[in-house]
């Protein structure tokens, strides 16, 4: 392993881009959930940092330690993957509670289902 | 080779992710990699995970092209409302869409697809009146986001039959 000033200028200059660009799109979902007005658009700020901020980090990562080891690395895909396929998990679970909870207490701001949810639909 | 076998896509799938996580490809690894795919994929029988068919390979990746390139443009819309480049304030609201798919794992795909897209929220999926339901952050793009769910059930629909 060697260090990263070893890393030529054609190579850093795009994992700098990439890096930075990461980095902006994760603060900007950060700042989202502070400026965003009601919970459920709340709910959209995080997966900029989730989509666009993780996929251009691990860009950044893949690219800087396959110029220095000089092969391919592939580790990345792994962690965008399944950073994709988790975070529906807490999501949908917020938006389902707060679903919920707005159709007990205010019915008039959500649409409501029509009939009562059945066993397989929580599934 | 189904006893062997009994999912084929989540053994390849295990395969190559132990292939990725040991960047390599010599022998013992692959070895290795396909005793324990064996073993996991018996493990998932357990499970009884929904099984689906997964047929044409070329619409897969137009479909992921597709919806790459939305979540793409959805990232920088969704940007540029977060940082008021438009100046009024954004106007959010549910949708609600047919959405007619049975099989579950095309349902779960989706679920990440609409998760993924910063745009949208996925909320409620109703199996019985086959609504979905979801949030977007910008209500202008109603229509545009209507259209392209219709694509991505239609698209769903001829890969997962």
């Amino acid at each position: 392993m060697s260090h990263l000033t070893d890393l030529p200028s054609w190579a850093a200059i795009p994992v700098c881009m990439l890096l930075l660009l990461g980095a902006a799109m994760t603060l900007i979902g950060s700042i989202g959930l502070i400026r965003l007005p009601s919970f459920y658009d709340r709910l959209h700020a995080p997966t900029i940092a989730t989509s666009g901020g993780t996929v251009l980090i691990c860009l950044a990562s893949m690219l800087c330690f396959a110029v220095l080891q000089s092969r391919w690395i592939f580790h990345e895909l792994l962690i965008i993957f399944f950073i994709t396929v988790t975070t529906p998990v807490t999501l949908m679970l917020l938006g389902q509670a707060a679903l919920y909870r707005n159709r007990l207490e205010k019915p008039r701001d959500v649409p409501q289902t029509p009939g009562r949810p059945s066993k397989e639909d929580s599934q | 080779m189904r006893a062997w076998f009994p999912y084929p896509l989540l053994s390849t799938a295990l395969v190559l992710m132990w292939l990725l996580l040991n960047q390599s490809v010599a022998l013992g690894t692959l070895l290795v990699g396909l005793v324990l795919s064996m073993v996991l994929a018996w493990v998932a029988v357990k499970l009884r995970p929904t099984r689906s068919h997964l047929n044409r390979l070329r619409r897969i990746a137009s479909f992921g092209l597709r919806v790459s390139i939305d979540i793409l443009r959805s990232n920088i819309a969704v940007a540029g409302i977060i940082l008021g480049t438009r100046g009024q304030p954004v106007r959010s609201g549910f949708v609600s869409v047919d959405f007619d798919v049975e099989d579950e794992n095309a349902l779960a795909l989706l679920a990440c697809i609409l998760t993924a897209t910063p745009g949208t929220a996925w909320l409620e999926y109703d199996r019985r009146k086959k609504k979905l339901l979801f949030h977007i952050l910008d209500l202008e793009n109603e229509i545009a986001w209507r259209r392209t769910l219709d694509r991505y059930e239609a698209a769903l629909k001829e890969i997962f039959q």
